[in-house]
Formats: C-alpha cells, structure tokens, sequence
C-alpha cells in the first residue's frame, strides 16, 4: 500500500490538510513509519512541514524554546542542554536519535516516550497553533488532539536539581523498563522544598508520581526519611505489560530505583 | 497512485529514480536502484541492517521516505570500496571474524564509519555506544568491536 506524502512549508497548510481521515503528521519518521511498515491500515496519507523554525533551539534567560522537529540527537549534543541530555540519550540507538524528534516523542505510547516523561517533570508547555498547553493537560488529550504540536518551551533546570533515570534489560540501549525524572529543589538545611516526579511505563503515557512527591516535602535525602515517598510511588500507577516487563514487575521495582535515583 | 521523482547523490554518484509515494529509502535503494547493500531486517528501526549515512549522519532507510531525501548526500557500505580496494572497515570486519551470517554488517559498518569520522581514536566505550542501535545475532559483538578498534588502528597509522 502506498502512502500519499504531502508537504507544506507553513504548519498553518498541513495542520488543514491533517484533518483529512487517515492522514497523519510526519516528524522523524520513527513513529508513524513504524506503524505503516507494520501495517496499519489506518495511515494512508502523511503530510510534512519544511518550516526550519521547527529544528530551533533557543536558551536565552533560563527558559528553553525546543522546535518540534529537534531531535534527540541535537539536544544530546547542546552545550546548555547538558542537563537533559541523559533523557535525550536515553532515546533509542544513535541512529533513531539522529530522527526521533521532541514532538513525536510526546505521542509515542509506552513503553516509549521516555524523553517526553523527563519534559512532564520539567513542567513543560507544548505549543501548538492553537495556543499553548501545560504538558499534563497536553498528554491526557493527546489522542484526541488534531493540532500539530510546533514546540516546548520550559524553565531550563539546573544540573543539580534535575535528575533522570531509564532502567532497561539491554545496555548501553534497550526498551524502558521503567523511566524516572525529577526536579527537586533542596532548600539550605538539604530538605526537599519542591518535588516534581514523572514516571514512564506506570501507565500507556507519562504521569505524575504526585503521591510520592508529597511524602517528599521537607525530606532530607537518606534511605530512612525517604521511606515514606518510596511506599507512596506505587499509588494510582497502573503499569503497561509487554515482552520487557509485566505490569507486576514494574510496580515491584518502582520504588527501588526512585530510591536509587533520589539517593544517587 | 502517482510516482515521484527522487534525485539524490548515492555514493557520489547523481541518483534519479521515480518511485510510488510513500516508498521508503529502504525499498527504493534496494528494488528501484540497486544497491542491496542496506539490509531490511524489522522495518521497525529496532535492527539496523538497513542503517545508511544521510548528510554525514547514520539514518534508518526503513523509516524514511526516499522522497524526503532529495538532493541529500546518501552512502551505503556498496560505495566504501575504492577501486577493489576494501575500506579499512571491511578489511577489518573480515580479518577479525566479524561477520558470520553477514545480515547486519553493512548496517554495522555504517554506523561505525560515523563514529570514526568523527572520533578517529574512539574509545571501546565509544564503540559500544556507536553499535548500540545494531543488532548482531550471530558473533556476540566482540569481534566486531574489535573490528572497529583496529580499523581506528590501521587508519591512525596510515595518517601518521
């Protein structure tokens, strides 16, 4: 079967020509050529936008504009990104980098998506022509949403308060286990005074570990003190099962590596 | 459905072929053009074999569209060879045992070749990392690590 390619040079045409049944937008290609080759019969047309304000990178003023069209790839390799280039990185293999871009990655289903759960730790704004959503908003209507996605934008962390973790079976590249993210600010006596925790592979997308993030609040960092926020984590998952992992394994593990992550 | 025209250089050489739209680069390197030498193995960016070097980065044929390439720079490891003289990667591969079943080889030769253009003295660690999207079945991956790290040897030595 053959799919008709359409490409724009404004999102403004493709996202008129994306409300045609079956068409679907073409970023790097990594998700929706995945499905064609696999057979999905529902994607029958795609169409492209060659705009190049959606490969930009802008950090100016402790905030982070990211096109859609950036790949993992570019952020690896950003010198003020260093901070999340461990997400970017955790994407795939270099080649899949080289194309999977910021947009597509806040549409892949888990077990994928893991760079889009380090962007809902950061409290992200995902941007579309529509206006702009905050990231938690975006997710829970991802489905639904027929507007092209142009671009995130978020407060850039500092090193030190953002931390991420993917667990895989296969090193140095594997399918996620589980992914972990979390922007924490101490405050001088090394209590935790703001927590922000998002979880991969705990649902069939991103989501908040609000409960634990709560238990975190005026936490020092020891195993004993963070007890309670590793007993809460599991509450209100409901984890995918596929060949990496079943939905029992995830639950079961969650707590060790939040416990590894918040004592790393 | 209507063909496109896609025109791209292949190995140095000006390419042009009409394919239907929507054929990957995959396909259209391999039934319309010719060149074998990218493999598809899962078609869904997890294997590989079908790695190619688009514009100085590694890409996935299978999960691009050819149409989507013109007038880039595309090589496959069918154009590594100069004048019957294997590149210092093939050599490489096949002096160290590094192909067996040979499915994955060129996939792998690619990635590699990225990875030495950049870092001509790469680290094992570096190796590992470079490979991490390629999947060998057959040689447990030491001898093709081996494989690059000599071939980083033999070109370091030619340029001193």
């Amino acid at each position: 079967m053959s799919l008709a390619l359409q490409t724009f040079s404004t999102v403004k045409d493709a996202n008129a020509a994306l409300q045609a049944a079956g068409t679907r937008y073409l970023g790097g290609g990594t998700l929706v050529i995945r499905a064609a080759n696999e057979g999905d019969v529902s994607v029958s047309s795609l169409v492209r936008v060659t705009d190049p304000g959606l490969s930009r990178i802008a950090v100016s003023g402790g905030k982070v504009q990211l096109g859609a069209s950036v790949t993992m790839a570019a952020i690896a390799r950003h010198p003020e990104l260093v901070a999340l280039a461990p997400a970017a990185r955790a994407v795939g293999g270099p080649a899949i980098r080289n194309m999977a871009t910021v947009g597509g990655n806040l549409f892949a289903p888990a077990p994928y998506g893991d760079f889009a759960v380090a962007l809902l730790a950061l409290d992200a704004t995902v941007v579309t022509e529509d206006g702009e959503l905050p990231i938690e908003t975006f997710l829970a209507g991802r489905d639904v949403g027929r507007a092209i996605v142009t671009g995130v934008g978020f407060a850039l962390p500092k090193a030190e308060s953002f931390r991420f973790l993917k667990v895989s079976r296969v090193k140095p590249k594997g399918v996620s286990v589980l992914s972990i993210a979390a922007l924490l600010e101490l405050a001088a006596d090394g209590t935790v005074s703001s927590a922000r925790i998002a979880l991969g592979c705990m649902a069939d997308r991103p989501i908040r570990a609000t409960p634990a993030e709560k238990a975190l609040l005026g936490c020092k960092l020891t195993p004993r003190e963070i007890a309670p926020a590793l007993a809460a984590a599991g509450e209100g998952i409901a984890p995918i099962t596929d060949p990496i992992a079943s939905a029992w394994y995830r639950a079961e593990v969650l707590p060790v590596h939040l416990g590894r992550l918040l004592l790393g | 459905m209507a063909k496109v025209p896609v025109e791209f250089t292949l190995n140095g050489l000006e390419t042009a072929e009409f394919v239907e739209s929507g054929t990957t680069l995959l396909n259209a390197l391999r039934d319309k053009i010719g060149d074998t030498s990218p493999k598809g193995g899962c078609h869904q960016g997890t294997c590989g074999a079908c790695s190619v070097i688009i514009d100085g980065e590694l890409r996935l044929s299978c999960l691009t569209l050819a149409e989507t390439c013109g007038g880039a720079d595309i090589k496959t490891t069918a154009g590594l060879a100069e004048g019957g003289v294997l590149h210092p990667l093939q050599r490489a591969f096949l002096d160290a045992f590094a192909t067996q079943c040979g499915f994955c080889t060129p996939g792998m030769i690619m990635a590699a070749k990225v990875l030495l253009d950049r870092t001509p003295n790469p680290s094992r660690e570096d190796v590992v990392e470079a490979l991490s999207g390629n999947i060998c079945r057959c040689t447990g991956y030491e001898p093709i690590i081996q494989a690059v790290l000599t071939a980083a040897r033999a070109n370091s030595q030619n340029a001193a």
